[in-house]
């Protein structure tokens, strides 16, 4: 049976208060396993991004419970939570939010450096990865001076080094090219995929589709649908609070 | 440094025109307040010329006197008097006053003159030409060599001018370790000669120097002199009394205020600004930080680390400019009234740690509030 990476359970999570509230998710349940490439897809303003915030440990949700590795994240402290999140996951954000004042190498370094890795030995490992990724011939050039493509590498590169279980990228096609895209989701789910790892991707782009393991639909704040595509770990029951309940299909 | 310092250091520096413009408005608040309070400091120095170059451990004068500057005579009597008071080893008289001399060009310039004790000459400067003892001679004066020296044309040896229709001979060329506040030359002479020179007013003594057997005796001697009607300060007293006046009793007090809370307003406004403008243009980068696991604490030290970075810095350069431009002015004018002195440096760094502390608080407040979710949001 594949390991469990995420189980979330009856999340909710709302904005405001009173006739100014909103529901964002509403009493959503997931579980996600260790070498799968799970998607989530929906319009926007469906409750991708706060469901991939709840989940990754940055924002903590009204009702519900999320399990990281059997760890009950929202019971962490706060410190306790940011050193989870940087041992745990690894993120590629949509904008990327490179330090555009370092090189391209000390951006990739900065999650060891927060780890407490000796800065020149975070440096020659970032130097590694941005080998790993095609892009070690500019690792002293600020990211500015980098193509779109390169700075997503240069983004992955960095969510990576750390070597984290999860791997949580947002819109990563968004400000690419179509080949582009396709061409560094498919390096992800190529070279980065494996039984040790999973990787939650929220997009729109149905172009990268083909590399997901279960794509799950959300609307509305529910997940509404769920697509297995492909041979995918042994499957297992989540948890259903009032959402579709999802599993990698055998 | 630890990689995460390291790490603020780069974030900080390599802004080249933020951290630029942070420095300037760092280094111009500490070069405005210390060169204002080291100006402050150099003029108090030089207001207390004679008490410092007399180096007498107790004066006494009239109670209305504020400064040196404004002596105000006194009946012999009084000398006698100080001179019989328990816990005194001895008093002498000292003159101080000001008088015109006529140079051989047929120029007048202002001197400041000096009579000292004839039996004594306590108070006497060193000698740098000629001998103290010559001042005995007929018609002799020591001149000072000081910033203000050359306004009578630098005399030597010798040098023969009038004053007061009297003829006066330089026996002897003396230094001392500060120079007046008017900027005019010193010439020491005795006391009986200065008296009989110097047009006075009926009272010819300014001031009787005075020093105590032992130093409890000091107390005894203020409440004697009291009794007596007049005031007994030590030297480090009468200097007190001399800067509270300055401070308190002309406009000199304001005005150091007054330009001391513009050069903490422009550093304040220009640091606090620029740093609150870096960390605006950085939130989202913090952000991203917050996310991938920074904490709290940690950002906090970061930001805390560059503005102590770039206030010591902007104060090292702020200092250092002062040092220099007083260098300069001293170049020109020797007896420039500018001192740097341990306390202006004190306050001018506590004024900058008050200014990053100020730009820190408000950055700080603003990283802690951000919500890592907003970077997802985009």
């Amino acid at each position: 049976m594949a390991r469990t990476a995420i189980k979330a359970g009856a999340i909710e999570k709302w904005f405001g208060e009173g006739e100014a509230k909103t529901l964002a998710l509403r009493g959503v349940s997931l579980e996600t396993y260790f070498g799968e490439m799970v998607y989530i897809v929906g319009p926007s303003g469906s409750g991708k991004t706060t469901l991939l915030s709840v989940i990754s440990g940055i924002l903590r949700p009204n009702r519900g419970a999320v399990e990281v590795e059997g760890t009950d994240i929202w019971n962490l402290s706060s410190d306790g939570l940011a050193e989870f999140r940087r041992n745990k996951i690894g993120f590629v954000f949509q904008d990327y939010h490179l330090f555009p004042r370092l090189t391209t190498a000390e951006n990739v370094a900065v999650p060891l450096i927060l780890r407490k890795t000796e800065w020149g030995k975070a440096i020659r490992q970032a130097y590694e990865y941005l080998d790993h990724v095609g892009l070690k011939n500019r690792a002293e050039l600020p990211p500015m001076k980098l193509s779109g493509g390169e700075q997503q590498r240069v983004a992955i590169a960095r969510a990576i080094i750390s070597q984290p279980d999860i791997l949580i990228m947002d819109e990563p096609t968004a400000s690419l090219d179509g080949d582009t895209g396709r061409s560094i989701v498919g390096f992800v789910h190529r070279e980065l995929l494996n039984e040790n790892r999973c990787i939650i991707v929220v997009t729109h782009d149905d172009r990268i589709y083909e590399f997901a393991s279960r794509i799950l639909h959300m609307e509305d704040g529910r997940l509404t649908g769920a697509e297995n595509i492909g041979a995918r770990p042994e499957p297992a029951l989540a948890g259903n609070a009032g959402a579709v309940a999802v599993g990698p299909r055998s | 440094m630890s990689g995460t310092l390291k790490l603020a250091y780069k974030l900080l520096v390599n802004d080249k025109a933020k951290f630029t413009a942070l420095l300037i408005g760092v280094t111009f608040a500490a070069f405005l307040m210390t060169f204002i309070t080291s100006m402050f400091a150099g003029v108090m120095n030089h207001s207390s010329a004679t008490i410092t170059n007399v180096g007498a451990p107790m004066w006494v004068m009239d109670p209305a006197v504020q400064t040196p500057a404004n002596s105000i005579g006194m009946p012999d009597y009084v000398l006698d008097a100080v001179r019989s008071m328990q816990g005194v080893s001895y008093a002498v008289p000292l003159y101080v006053s000001t008088a015109l001399v006529k140079l051989s060009d047929g120029a007048y310039q202002a001197a400041s003159i000096v009579g000292l004790d004839d039996t004594s000459l306590y108070g006497r400067p060193d000698m740098i030409e000629g001998k103290i003892e010559d001042i005995y001679a007929e018609n002799a004066f020591v001149v000072v060599e000081d910033g203000d020296f050359p306004k009578l044309e630098s005399p030597h040896v010798g040098t023969e001018f009038q004053i007061n229709d009297y003829r006066g001979v330089i026996v002897g060329v003396a230094k001392v370790p500060a120079s007046g506040l008017f900027g005019i030359p010193t010439l020491y002479t005795t006391y009986k000669r200065a008296i009989q020179y110097v047009p006075n007013p009926r009272y010819t003594i300014t001031y009787v120097l005075v020093e105590p057997k032992t130093p409890q005796d000091v107390d005894r001697i203020k409440q004697q002199v009291a009794a007596l009607g007049y005031r007994a300060l030590t030297k480090q007293d009468f200097m007190q009394r001399s800067i509270n006046f300055y401070v308190y009793q002309t406009g000199m007090g304001i005005n150091l205020l007054m330009m001391t809370i513009i050069g903490f307003t422009v550093g304040l406004s220009i640091s606090g600004q620029t740093f609150y403008t870096f960390i605006l243009e950085n939130l989202e980068r913090f952000g991203a930080l917050k996310a991938i696991g920074t904490t709290s604490r940690e950002l906090t030290l970061m930001i805390l680390f560059q503005v102590t970075f770039t206030a010591l810095t902007g104060y090292g350069l702020g200092v250092g400019l002062c040092t220099l431009m007083i260098a300069l002015g001293k170049l020109r004018l020797p007896d420039y009234a500018a001192v740097v002195t341990y306390l202006n440096l004190v306050l001018a760094l506590v004024t900058v740690v008050f200014i990053a502390g100020a730009s820190a608080y408000a950055g700080i407040r603003r990283v802690l509030r951000i919500e890592p979710f907003e970077i997802f949001r985009g």
